[in-house]
């Protein structure tokens, strides 16, 4: 019955909307427009209120195992924890595409409870938009993919969800990162209104700005959420694969990061108006082809649910249609929208225009890189894999000029910037930058140029930061420089990780017997025991591992190899012991046959920096969202003068 | 649009900044339409697929005789599962090879880097199905055939090509298939 309320309450969502996408185009016999416009908003509550309901009772149906629910008896099982039987939700097509639209749904309820500095017309175009957006979504849902959908006969027991995905990293990690795609749908819609209103200039841009933080630190969050669960459950210590999945998401956040930089741009000296509609609606686009990437089975890997070309089909239409009709609307309108003003090359904005140049190059490496294994292999050349080696020799020189400037830009004025006293300030970053890489060189042994670089790049980045803040009032900065240094220095933290992790790794794969003991980066670890332990749905053989440090006791490690149970499927549990300079990560590995265990163990230094990193990027993201921002004053002129000026 | 002043002339360049995020959409929706309801492959396959069984000559459990490329030659398709004591999921898969004994299959073994003791506790255990166990002590044998982990099932016609390899373990979904690929190798 709830179930049935469920699927009620989502058609009913639809109507609004519906609703919600009509509100601002029609016209009373009076034309009393105000009237009909003003129901977008009411109609963006309900709607909200109704896709709410329809996924709590989804919920409902996972928490009491009613498998007469199709979509419950093929994705979970009573053995399960509740928790993942409530993360099964969403770990499926169809409860995951019920969850974008949920969103969706939210982020249009937002929209309308926000003050709307364009006016209740604007944001009536915006909810129209989203409006849209998601009516082609709810068709999908309702005709093709019904996640309420029961069987004729309900049988006994579920068939439980995929192992690695049990797992609380992974349990969180799809609501993030579906909140940061979807939350650039709102940037997407304030776009495409912005271009049939004409309302391109700094108003728009500080009226959107914090959409765009909200959405890039979301998103930040759940790229971050992702790289740590594959970091500790995929079994051995890797943290980002370059696999396709990984790049859908990271594209989108490298979209956002452009955007909300050029909308500081547009929104201080007016200029980049073409530039910032283009990466708003490119941002979305890319979340939308992410999404679709990953659900269509164009792509095979942990990440997809295999799903039928018809379905597949049926979402490319819709891409197509939202894609290809608000590019196609910025073509027209684009060549109307006047240029804005120029800007001295040294300056904040110049600096800005050459950090989104190239994170935009960053962007096109990455899609390159993701979409041509696929064209040769279609081709018929045969099949090809594009893997770290090519994103980092791309991808990562694009990042050292990239970085170099992060540390510049915030010390430069807008407009002409003075430049005289600015080696006096980058003075101390560029020492201890130098400092750091002879450290790095002299005490840590690093050869290899790249990570020497990468050393001296966090520091310079690191220290930069820290003095745009030295000497000033904490609670007289102002917020938005308080998220930018975040920012900033989360790219120092991440950077620092990656590359003191990458350098510096020590490994160790030994085969011992009970009791025996083998030393890695001046760690020893002695196998105490192996025993067979269990979980809910599972079986293990789990070690005990003694890790002390100069003959001090440090910690037990108790890495596990998993047998689940439904469905049948071998897992690493991986052991780590964090540390702020490094993770200790046991892997336990088959026996020999002749009493001894293999052992797979890693010192990986300053990992923990990487995810360490994402968040405080994220955090900055939040704080900066809730400053004012401050448009320029022309913000006030008539909107015609800002078009046609 | 009154308010839209005259377009001034536009370099070719400007035109592209324009139209071409359009156009390279325009041709990711036609290349993606184009691919859609093509198989995708799951599994990596044995390089050795259609070719020849590689010489097998292992010994056998107490005495019992072991495996040898005689053994693929005998003119009957036959199974060979590349098996464990310290594998989990074999133990899962022993029923289906029980029932597919059961059906008339020859299923020949190999038991990976381990121990006479502990293979023939493991087959008291979960049950013999094998006509012949071979010990593949070094692992070398199992390199040789394309196998990359236990358990592995491999199809052999009575000719000794290898036609068909079946990763991880045989779950009782499995077994129509692999009748099927006994029956299309035994033609």
């Amino acid at each position: 019955m709830i179930v049935e309320l469920g699927h009620a309450a989502l058609w009913l969502a639809a109507a609004f909307a519906l609703l919600q996408a009509l509100a601002p185009w029609l016209r009373a016999p009076a034309d009393d427009a105000e009237r009909w416009t003003g129901l977008a908003v009411p109609a963006a509550l309900a709607q909200a209120l109704l896709v709410s309901l329809a996924f709590g009772s989804l919920v409902w149906a996972f928490a009491t195992s009613d498998f007469s629910v199709k979509l419950v008896a093929e994705n979970s099982h009573t053995m399960k924890p509740m928790l993942y039987k409530l993360s099964g939700v969403w770990g499926n097509h169809e409860g995951s595409m019920l969850l974008w639209i949920l969103v969706m749904a939210v982020a249009g309820a937002a929209v309308s409870l926000a003050d709307s500095p364009l006016g209740d017309r604007f944001r009536a175009l915006v909810l129209s938009m989203q409006g849209i957006i998601a009516l082609g979504f709810y068709a999908f849902l309702l005709a093709a993919s019904n996640p309420f959908a029961r069987l004729a006969i309900a049988p006994t027991q579920g068939n439980g969800l995929n192992p690695l995905l049990q797992d609380p990293g992974l349990a969180f990690h799809p609501p993030m990162l579906y909140a940061g795609y979807v939350g650039l749908s709102v940037a997407f819609a304030f776009a495409v209104a912005a271009l049939l209103e004409r309302r391109v200039g700094p108003a728009w841009a500080a009226a959107v700005r914090p959409w765009v933080l909200a959405a890039w630190a979301a998103l930040g969050c759940g790229i971050t959420l992702g790289s740590w669960w594959a970091y500790y459950e995929l079994g051995w210590g890797g943290y980002w694969f370059w696999d396709p999945v990984e790049n859908a998401s990271l594209m989108p956040w490298l979209a956002a990061t452009a955007l909300l930089h050029s909308v500081a741009v547009l929104a201080k000296r007016d200029a980049l108006r073409n530039w910032t509609i283009l990466l708003a609606v490119v941002g979305f686009s890319l979340s939308m082809i992410g999404t679709f990437v990953v659900r269509s089975g164009l792509l095979t890997s942990v990440h997809a649910f295999a799903v039928d070309p018809a379905r597949g089909a049926f979402l490319l239409v819709l891409l197509a249609l939202y894609i290809g009709g608000a590019l196609l609307l910025y073509a027209l309108r684009a060549s109307t929208v006047a240029v804005g003003e120029g800007f001295a090359p040294v300056s904040r904005e110049g600096a800005l225009v050459a950090n989104n140049l190239l994170l935009a190059a960053g962007l096109g490496v990455v899609f390159v890189g993701s979409g041509y294994p696929l064209l040769v292999d279609v081709l018929g050349v045969g099949p090809i894999s594009v893997g770290p080696p090519y994103f980092n020799a791309t991808f990562g020189p694009l990042m050292i000029p990239l970085v170099l400037l992060m540390a510049v830009g915030p010390f430069l004025t807008w407009g002409a910037a003075r430049t005289d006293k600015l080696a006096r300030k980058l003075a101390v970053p560029g020492l201890l930058a130098v400092a750091l890489a002879l450290y790095a060189f002299a005490v840590w042994d690093v050869r290899a140029a790249f990570s020497l670089i990468g050393f001296a790049l966090s520091a310079w980045l690191g220290v930069a930061t820290l003095a745009i803040l030295w000497g000033r009032m904490p609670w007289r900065t102002p917020r938005a420089t308080w998220g930018m240094a975040l920012a900033h220095l989360g790219v120092a933290f991440t950077l620092f990780g990656i590359t003191a992790s990458g350098a510096l790794t020590r490994e160790l794969l030994v085969n011992l017997r009970l009791g025996e003991s083998a030393e890695v980066a001046g760690y020893t670890m002695k196998l105490v025991d192996v025993a067979p332990v269990a979980g809910a749905n599972w079986t293990a053989l789990e070690a005990t591992l003694d890790v002390s440090r100069g003959g001090q006791p440090l910690t037990v490690l108790h890495p596990q190899a998993r047998l689940y149970t439904s469905p049948m499927m071998d897992t690493t549990e991986a052991a780590i012991h964090t540390r702020i300079n490094g993770d200790l990560y046991a892997v336990l590995g088959k026996p020999d046959g002749s009493g001894r265990w293999q052992l797979h163990v890693w010192w990986k230094p300053f990992v923990i920096w990487i995810w360490a990193g994402g968040l405080i990027m994220a955090l900055g993201g939040a704080l900066s969202m809730t400053a004012r921002a401050s448009a320029r004053r022309s913000a006030a002129q008539p909107v015609g003068a800002l078009v046609a000026a | 649009m009154t308010e839209t002043p005259e377009t001034p002339a536009r370099s070719w360049l400007t035109r592209l900044a324009i139209y071409g995020p359009l156009l390279l959409f325009a041709v990711f929706v036609v290349f993606v339409g184009s691919q859609l309801g093509r198989e995708t492959r799951v599994t990596v396959t044995s390089k050795l697929i259609g070719q020849p069984m590689p010489a097998v000559n292992l010994p056998g459990l107490g005495g019992a005789p072991g495996l040898t490329s005689a053994d693929f030659k005998t003119g009957k398709p036959v199974l060979v599962n590349v098996f464990a004591s310290w594998c989990i999921p074999c133990r899962v898969e022993a029923p289906q090879l029980a029932r597919l004994t059961a059906m008339g299959v020859t299923v020949n073994g190999i038991a990976v880097r381990d121990a006479p003791d502990d293979v023939a506790a493991f087959l008291k255990t979960n049950g013999n199905p094998f006509t012949r166990v071979g010990l593949d002590k070094t692992g070398q044998t199992q390199i040789t055939l394309g196998s990359s982990g236990v358990p592995e099932t491999f199809v052999i016609d009575g000719r000794g090509i290898i036609r068909y390899q079946h990763i991880g373990e045989i779950r009782p979904e499995h077994i129509a298939l692999l009748m099927a690929k006994l029956t299309e190798a035994g033609r």
